[in-house]
């Protein structure tokens, strides 16, 4: 089991090397000839407006919250996935009841208006 | 050769570990927490609890960090440089952080690891690991289920009761 591990390690390390050597190569042959002008931080080929570190809104974070809620959901779901055809009714009303108190904590944010942009 | 692959693994996940403590800019911090995550869920490959990496990847490297690199976007001036980096609290957390390390080596150094005792190899997970775990949620373990359900309601309903809250 653990050989065929061996294939995603193999993956990541070349998924891993190839920008570092797009990255070296590059800083190896390109002339280091810098001036102000070519150092300046641009933005669609103008000039930015006002600082790079803003402030985002905290809407970002209550997104984040409520996908990871899910997440941790969907882990809890995949074993009993795996094992449905040996359980019975009872096993499919529990996981009714798992992901209904879940569905309540959805249609608080839904009446809340936390998934609605401000 | 397994022995390798674990050190070559544990150096990894450390090393990431080391940056995410000692980097100055936060986000950088953040993104090395991501590589240990990543390191961490190879580990877990490597112990044969696949269920384990795969929730790791999935909660940890996905949700988890994008949890806290949004709230580094949130936090206001966190990206200035001038950001002083101890705060009045650095002794007792530092304080805390070794209390924990020295509870952790002594839990590590003294139970009787089976595989650690010269016993029998651990052998592959039985196959249907992940199966009898899923029997197990609406089985024996049918009220910490529903609990767990409760309690993640809960943390969502807490997160947007503060979030709109100064609205």
């Amino acid at each position: 089991m653990l050989s065929q591990y061996a294939f995603i390690g193999i993956f990541a390390v070349i998924a891993f090397a190839l920008p570092v050597i797009g990255l070296v190569l590059s800083w190896l042959i390109r002339p280091k000839k810098s001036n102000p002008a070519k150092t300046t931080t641009y933005e669609c080929g103008m000039e930015t407006i006002g600082d790079t570190w803003v402030q985002f809104k905290a809407q970002y974070y209550l997104y984040a919250l409520i996908f990871v809620v899910f997440d941790v959901e969907a882990i809890f779901v995949f074993p009993w996935a795996v094992a449905y055809n040996k359980l019975g009714l009872y096993a499919l009303v529990e996981m009714a009841l798992f992901i209904a108190i879940l569905l309540g904590g959805l249609l608080y944010a839904w009446r809340k208006k936390a998934l609605e942009w401000h | 050769m397994q022995q390798a692959i674990f050190i070559i693994l544990a150096l990894l996940t450390l090393g990431a570990a080391l940056m995410t403590v000692i980097t100055r800019n936060l986000l950088r911090a953040a993104l090395w927490l991501v590589a240990t995550f990543f390191g961490i869920a190879a580990i877990f490959i490597l112990l044969r609890a696949e269920f384990l990496a795969v929730a790791q990847i999935l909660v940890y490297v996905g949700a988890i960090s994008t949890l806290i690199i949004f709230a580094i976007m949130l936090s206001r001036g966190i990206m200035d440089p001038d950001q002083v980096r101890f705060n009045g609290q650095w002794g007792v957390v530092g304080g805390f952080a070794a209390l924990l390390f020295v509870v952790l080596a002594v839990i590590v150094t003294r139970v009787p690891w089976p595989a650690a005792a010269g016993g029998a190899p651990v052998g592959d997970a039985p196959a249907d690991a992940i199966a009898r775990l899923g029997a197990a949620f609406v089985g024996p373990y049918a009220i910490p289920f529903e609990v767990a359900s409760v309690l993640l309601v809960v943390a969502m309903i807490g997160a947007i009761i503060i979030a709109r809250e100064r609205e």
